[in-house]
């Protein structure tokens, strides 16, 4: 097996003290949910329910008829209030189901999924990658037929600052995490199931261990980031580099989050559909910790939870501050998606980019690209709009991780820059 | 918290960022230069002093007034001016008359970075071209006869004028004796130490390369500078001294190589940005320093031999372009 250190990448100050040792705990039912028919990448679901209808917990209140989606459970047994569109994390406009919950739930229990097979059930709980990709599970469970998973590897690795929510998972429910690992290696029929962790959370690694057995590999990997990547964690444990414009599996290798991993375990184990998930509440809150929280939380309700702002908060991030998105409105629910609400004070987050600064060619950008890129051209193409140019320094290929804007000594937007010529070249059908 | 919300910011990710800016990095190469620079003034006394204030004067008036006229953002602040204001001080003799030090500053600042659209956009290190400019038009500030009175004290200003007023240097004086007879007229062990300690002969910056490796490494260990560049530089200064049977710790101990390998090769804008690019480029200006010495009629080549490679940067990160990761071959 051929350990590999990944090019590039930088090691932020990793900010996880304040919630790395908080024990999951649920978040109250809020009075009101805002269940986005879009919480996942594909197809939208059309909602299966009126205004008024009662509906119980684990009851599918969308869904729609295509490969690549996932239906949308209620997450508590209540009143459908509305049916019109809410304002995503991501700042989108999509249709939701809005729910008001019974004054009294029962969230052990909920509707069972059914379904004739493993798959089936796993799609029907409506499970999407909870690292933040939200690709439907099941799709990646289904591999063309051309391609045969060799290892599945789960991410563990965590490695966006602040971030605890997988951490906590694996320190407190190593269990369902090592089942999960096991039913996917069984389903997609891989020889080897691997679980990586960074060296950071040396406690999580212990835990996972003692649950492992001699099937389940436990692998540390050094804490630097984008050590999550997907690229970058197969190459780190196979050796093996992703080729241009193929799927992971292309290398024989299937990458699931641990969350993941514990959904798919509960589903296949107890038919239980996606419904909340763990979320770390942290930065400037009073009360930072790792929540679990029924989908369709608004954030502002949250942050309550965790005691509200303890301080000057310049952004509120959903998901980690390398990758997830600033908060223009508090008003928007938790999704399957939502890693993190970070609420970074003025001086921790990053200044806001003002005007054109000078690229001083200091080279960080090239150095820190895990994916070889030249960030500072592929950014000075596209900020004189010369996309055929910028094309041709492969934006495709970033994986649009960060490190080069985290590093510009001159605070250049340069993921920003190279998303517009990413957009660009796939525009003109550049592959 | 209603407060708070006020004062939100949304942007792009990642919304985090390192600590590092472009002022930092400049006033750590201030800091990296300031022992050698505080050692000349003490040493030296108050020419040295005067010339570090002209430079950096006049090179921070040039960049204020530029922006002026040009209607330009001031951009003091960024550090860069005051870092070439340096270098370029660091470069020159004591005992250069103030109006060619600040003909230098001014073609440095103004020439060189300015012209060419400011930071960042200059292909040639500024302090180097304000150097190279007043080397070729006031020859003699660099390069007096040859003598052997050099050792002790500053040469003193001579009833001749300025173009004697620099001694000739143990550099001018080994290549002379190189020329004349093939072999040196004097030990070059004997000069290690003083090189290294309190040499003050030539340029303000060579006044002790012990001095300045402290703070090139101080450089290296804090991330600024990539340490190929001045690894493959000084490395090939020494490969070929020796190969030309030269004694290899003399010739990268003295004249320019020390100041020009750690502070003047490295300046990011007109060295490459890929890390085999910037091995190559280092190698690039410790031969052609070299060979410039060994051949050449310079015995001080340092400035040209950079100024070369500074041209060649662009073409150097295009021949070491990284490969893409998920690619088997590099672009073409």
């Amino acid at each position: 097996m051929a350990r590999q250190v990944f090019r590039g990448g930088v090691h932020p100050p990793e900010h996880k003290e304040a919630t790395s040792a908080s024990a999951i705990q649920w978040a109250p039912v809020p009075a009101q949910l805002v269940l986005p028919m879009s919480q996942h990448l594909g197809a939208p679901c059309v909602p299966t329910v009126a205004v008024g209808d009662r509906v119980a917990r684990g009851q599918v209140i969308g869904s729609v008829d295509a490969m690549v989606s996932a239906p949308i459970h209620s997450p508590v047994a209540g009143t459908v209030t509305g049916i019109s569109d809410t304002l995503t994390t991501g700042g989108a406009r999509v249709a939701a189901v809005t729910i008001e919950p019974d004054a009294e739930q029962d969230l052990e229990g909920y509707l069972k999924v059914t379904a004739d097979d493993e798959r089936g059930r796993i799609r029907a709980a409506g499970i999407v990658g909870l690292g933040g990709a939200t690709f439907p599970s099941v799709v990646k469970l289904t591999p063309p037929k051309d391609m045969h998973i060799e290892v599945v590897i789960l991410n563990g690795c965590e490695c966006e600052p602040f971030l605890t929510c997988d951490h906590r998972l694996m320190v407190e429910q190593p269990e369902r995490v090592v089942a999960g690992a096991r039913h996917i290696g069984r389903i997609v029929g891989a020889k080897r199931v691997v679980i990586a962790v960074e060296s950071n959370k040396p406690d999580a690694v212990e835990a996972l261990r003692a649950e492992a057995g001699d099937d389940v590999e436990v692998q540390v990997l050094p804490t630097r980031y984008p050590q999550g990547a997907e690229k970058q964690l197969i190459y780190a444990l196979l050796g093996a580099e992703v080729p241009h414009g193929k799927l992971p599996a292309a290398t024989g290798a299937l990458v699931h989050n641990v969350a993941t991993a514990a959904a798919i375990a509960d589903a296949l184990e107890h038919g239980k559909p996606l419904t909340e998930r763990i979320v770390t509440v942290t930065g400037e809150v009073a009360r930072p910790g790792n929540y679990r929280v029924v989908l369709g939380t608004l954030v502002s309700d949250l942050l309550e939870v965790a005691g509200g702002f303890s301080g000057p908060v310049e952004r509120v991030i959903a998901g980690g501050p390398m990758t997830g998105q600033a908060l223009a409105s508090l008003d928007v629910p938790v999704t399957k998606g939502t890693s993190g609400i970070v609420a970074l004070a003025p001086g921790v987050a990053a200044p806001a980019i003002v005007g054109d600064q000078p690229c001083i060619r200091c080279g960080r950008c090239t150095v820190g690209c895990p994916m070889g890129l030249e960030p500072y051209a592929i950014a000075n193409y596209a900020n004189r709009r010369m996309w055929e140019s910028a094309a041709a320094r492969r934006p495709i290929d970033c994986i649009e991780c960060g490190v080069c804007s985290y590093v510009c000594p001159t605070r250049r937007p340069l993921l920003q820059l190279i998303k517009l010529a990413k957009a660009a070249a796939l525009a003109k059908g550049v592959s | 918290m209603d407060d708070a919300i006020e004062s939100r910011v949304v942007g792009p990710s990642p919304h985090i960022a390192a600590p590092t800016t472009c002022t930092h990095i400049m006033l750590w190469v201030v800091a990296a230069l300031a022992p050698s620079a505080l050692w000349a003034v003490v040493t030296m006394g108050w020419v040295a002093a005067q010339l570090l204030l002209i430079c950096i004067g006049v090179a921070l008036a040039t960049e204020y007034v530029w922006n002026a006229i040009a209607r330009r953002p001031q951009t003091l602040t960024d550090g860069s001016a005051l870092v070439t204001g340096l270098l370029l001080a660091m470069s020159l003799p004591p005992r250069t008359p103030w109006w060619v030090a600040a003909a230098a500053a001014l073609v440095a600042i103004g020439l060189a970075k300015q012209l060419f659209g400011g930071l960042g956009h200059n292909l040639f290190n500024p302090a180097l071209v304000g150097r190279a400019f007043v080397a070729v038009s006031w020859a003699g500030v660099f390069a007096a006869a040859p003598s052997r009175g050099w050792f002790q004290t500053l040469p003193e200003v001579t009833a001749e004028g300025f173009d004697a007023i620099s001694g000739a240097t143990r550099l001018a004086v080994a290549a002379a004796d190189r020329a004349a007879s093939g072999a040196y007229g004097f030990d070059l062990a004997a000069q290690y130490q003083p090189l290294l300690w309190r040499n003050l002969e030539g340029s303000l910056g060579e006044i002790s390369a012990a001095l300045l490796i402290a703070g090139g490494l101080l450089l290296i260990v804090r991330g600024i500078i990539d340490w190929r560049i001045p690894a493959g530089y000084i490395g090939t200064m020494a490969l070929v001294s020796w190969a030309f049977g030269a004694d290899a710790l003399f010739h990268i101990l003295a004249g320019g190589v020390m100041l020009g390998a750690f502070f003047m090769a490295t300046d990011y804008v007109s060295s490459p940005m890929s890390k085999t690019g910037r091995f190559a480029y280092g190698v690039g200006c410790g031969l052609f320093n070299a060979v410039g010495r060994f051949v050449g009629a310079m015995p001080e080549s340092t400035t040209f031999a950079i100024l070369f490679m500074n041209g060649l940067a662009p073409l150097i990160d295009r021949m070491t372009r990284p490969r893409t990761f998920g690619w088997v071959k590099r672009d073409a």
